[in-house]
Order: C-alpha cells, then structure tokens, then sequence
C-alpha cells in the first residue's frame, strides 16, 4: 500500500511542483519580455537584407542572442496527453514563444546602440538532454547583422 | 573582421571573393551541470549553464572561421549561417560558415 502511494505520489508531486513553478516563473518572464520589448520597441529588427534610409552605413557587425529553455513537468504531462488526441500544443507554443523572443531581446542587447538589425534569423533546435528523446530542452538563437548609420 | 550574415557589408564594396570559410566546435556537457539541467526539466525555466556552454562554443567556432579567413587574406566575412546538431547524446556540435571577401572602406 505504501509502495503504491509512492509510486503514483512521487509523479503527481513533481507535476504538482512543476505546475506551481513553472507558471510562476512563465509569469514572471512574460512581464520582464514586454517590458523589456516595449523599452526597444523604436529600433527596427528587420527580416530583410536592406534597409530603406537616406542615411548612408557607417559600421556593421554580427548580433547573435541565444537562450536554452527547458519545459516544466507540468507541460510536458499535457502535451504527453495531447498526444493521443492531436491538437495544437498551446502549452509548448507559449514556451517557444517566450524562447524566441528571449533570443531576439538577447540579440538587441548585445548592440545596445545600434541603429537597427537587418537579416534577422531565427535558429531553433533540439538539444541533447531529454531522456526520453521527445522535446525536453530547445536552444533557440538569434542572430542579425547590426548597424550604425552615418549621423 | 568585419563580420555580417547579409550577403554584403552594409556601407562598403566587395573586391575580392576568397570561397566559404568555417569553423566547428563540438563540445560534451558537465555530468554536474546535466544533473542539475535534469532537474531543471522538472520546475522549467532557462538552463543558464547550457545558454553559457552554447556561447562559448560559438564564438569558439566564430573564431576558427574568423582565423581561416585571416589566412586567406580576407577582412570580412559575409552571408554568416550557423547550425547546431546534438551530434551524441550529451553533445553537441555547433558549426558557422560564410564566405570570405576583402571590402573596400
């Protein structure tokens, strides 16, 4: 009876605690991401390789951001769940989405005083680390070329 | 150096196109930090150690590509990509390539 309390109570608990931390910590994140984004919100991060300026470019340079996030027990239950019905995995989505624009900031800050990133890319990709083989830890990065236009 | 993933240097002319250029690294992870990194898993949340790991063999490999095209002669590299593959469990290997040129300012 005992061993069977524990057998079930060990998971339930670690879901319970990754409920409870990861939502927190997800909150918390989001909050520092808006605000952060919002502060560097009137420098332009471009996808494309030009920039439309009659000012000429003074100086430019490779940004690069990157970040490594690993999904809470929680998460990984659900989508585990999610699984056997198909359906969009929200739970995952909001951590790549946090992931991603973690690496874009990151990649902003590295050149505080430039003038604007061009060629923005996104990366992302799985590292070793989960046991199990399926999504437990992503590496996202961003890398840009960043330039100084001519005052 | 001047580097850039674009495939000019904005603000300057390309006189001289050398051929691609790369630089890999493959780097194994801590036992420590992988104990702690699964225990991470449980509460989620950003492995610092890993997004530090993962730098640092980035610029390793920026710089073994920024060294090569040194030895060509170049002072630039343009059309900058990079890629990273877990290549065994446990590690893994980042990789940056682009093209060397020589610019004129």
């Amino acid at each position: 009876m005992a061993g069977l309390l524990i057998q079930i109570g060990v998971p339930i608990g670690i879901i319970l605690l990754g409920w409870w931390f990861g939502k927190a910590a997800e909150k918390k994140h989001y909050r520092s991401i808006n605000e952060r984004e919002e502060r560097h919100a009137q420098i332009p991060v471009l996808s494309a390789s030009w920039i439309d300026s009659d000012q000429s470019c003074q100086k430019s340079s490779l940004a690069v951001g990157s970040v490594v996030i690993s999904v809470d027990a929680y998460k990984k239950f659900f989508a585990g769940l999610r699984k056997l019905f198909g359906g969009e995995m929200v739970s995952y989505s909001s951590l790549l989405d946090r992931a991603r624009r973690e690496a874009i900031l990151r990649m902003r800050a590295s050149a505080p005083d430039a003038d604007g990133f061009l060629n923005c890319r996104v990366e992302t990709s799985t590292i070793a680390g989960s046991s199990d083989g399926g999504m437990g830890t992503v590496e996202v990065m961003a890398f840009s070329t960043a330039i100084w236009l001519k005052k | 150096m001047i580097l850039s993933n674009i495939e000019s240097i904005p603000g300057s002319e390309i006189s001289e196109h050398y051929g691609i250029v790369q630089g890999s690294t493959i780097r194994a992870k801590h036992i420590g930090k992988d104990f702690l990194a699964g225990l991470k898993n449980i509460v989620g949340g950003e492995l610092h150690s890993y997004t530090e790991l993962l730098q640092e063999s980035r610029s390793e490999a920026i710089d073994r590509m920024v060294d090569q095209a040194e030895e060509l002669g170049a002072n630039a590299i343009v059309n900058i990509r990079f890629a990273t593959s877990s290549v065994a469990a446990g590690a893994s290997e980042i990789l940056c390539y682009g093209t060397a040129v020589k610019i004129n300012r």
